[in-house]
């Protein structure tokens, strides 16, 4: 086992494999203008009804989620700097087994930063 | 519904989809294993959701919707498979992609223990699998999970406690 890994346990090394992954924009934008749509009908339905919520694009979402995850300081503040970068891995990944790769080669880099720094 | 009632469940809807586009996403993507078939299981799940969103709004009495938008995800993910008569089309499922990790000359430090994490992962019953994405991917509580498995919260702790340990027999070298 890598030195890396070899101080996490079973639950540690799940949150790194099944890391959360960021929707595509394009996903974001297709979802919404299909919902965008949806409204539109209910609005035909409904006669003058005002669906400002749905309809004004700011105030669809750009979600933001700050994960917290229950490990040792060291190994925590690992997983949540790659976690911060899990986007930009999940677009560039070709599978889960792809992106669990580059996150754990980013876990990895992580590491020998923190070590360095120690 | 007059109204001001449908432009507070319009609003409402909007938060939802805001707060939970990524867990639905990321359950579905290690659910079906690639971007294009999660992306479309995501869309669905969030049209189907909007259908159905006045009446799980007044039944969920105040709890969280996040199981519910997980159980229509599974449900649909269900019917994914059943209706294409397969086993999901998933690389990590792909003993192939595995075993050429094991002989790549160039792995990179701990690219064995993720491997074996993920291939064990995909060895275990239908049901510990996604009990493990629901607490892993989407960090979902007992509660949260039993609610979108339909199990109590007893069944739940048990079923988690069992997959880990499954998998902890799967990937611990002997």
């Amino acid at each position: 086992m890598s030195p890396e890994m070899a101080g996490m346990d079973i639950e540690q090394m799940l949150r790194l494999a099944l890391a959360p992954v960021d929707p595509p924009e394009t996903l974001k934008e297709r979802v919404e203008t299909t919902l965008q749509e949806l409204t539109d009908a209910a609005v035909d339905e409904l006669e003058g009804w005002e669906l400002s919520a749905m309809r004004d694009p700011r105030n669809w979402v750009r979600p933001v989620v700050a994960t917290a995850v229950g490990a040792s300081a060291g190994t925590a503040l690992v997983i949540i700097r790659v976690r911060q970068q899990q986007r930009k891995r999940a677009a560039q990944s070709r599978n889960p087994l792809d992106l669990a790769q580059r996150t754990l080669k980013a876990a990895v880099g992580e590491a020998r930063k923190l070590a360095r720094r120690d | 519904m007059d109204r001001s009632d449908k432009t507070r469940l319009d609003a409402a809807f909007t938060e939802l989809y805001r707060a939970h586009l990524r867990d639905v996403y990321s359950y579905a993507y290690y659910r079906v294993g690639n971007h294009h078939d999660a992306e479309d299981l995501t869309e669905q799940t969030f049209l189907q959701a909007y259908r159905h969103f006045e009446r799980a709004q007044a039944e969920s009495d105040g709890r969280p919707l996040r199981p519910w938008l997980i159980r229509i995800a599974h449900n649909l993910a269900a019917n994914l498979y059943r209706d294409r008569s397969r086993r999901p089309q998933t690389p990590i499922d792909d003993t192939t992609v595995l075993s050429a990790l094991h002989t790549t000359e160039d792995l990179v430090e701990g690219r064995d223990e993720l491997a074996r994490i993920i291939a064990g992962i995909q060895e275990l019953p239908e049901e510990r699998r996604e009990a493990l994405i629901m607490r892993f991917a989407l960090g979902m509580d007992n509660r949260e999970i039993a609610r979108a498995m339909g199990k109590t919260d007893g069944a739940t702790k048990v079923l988690l406690h069992r997959a880990i340990k499954q998998l902890e027999g799967i990937v611990t070298p002997v």
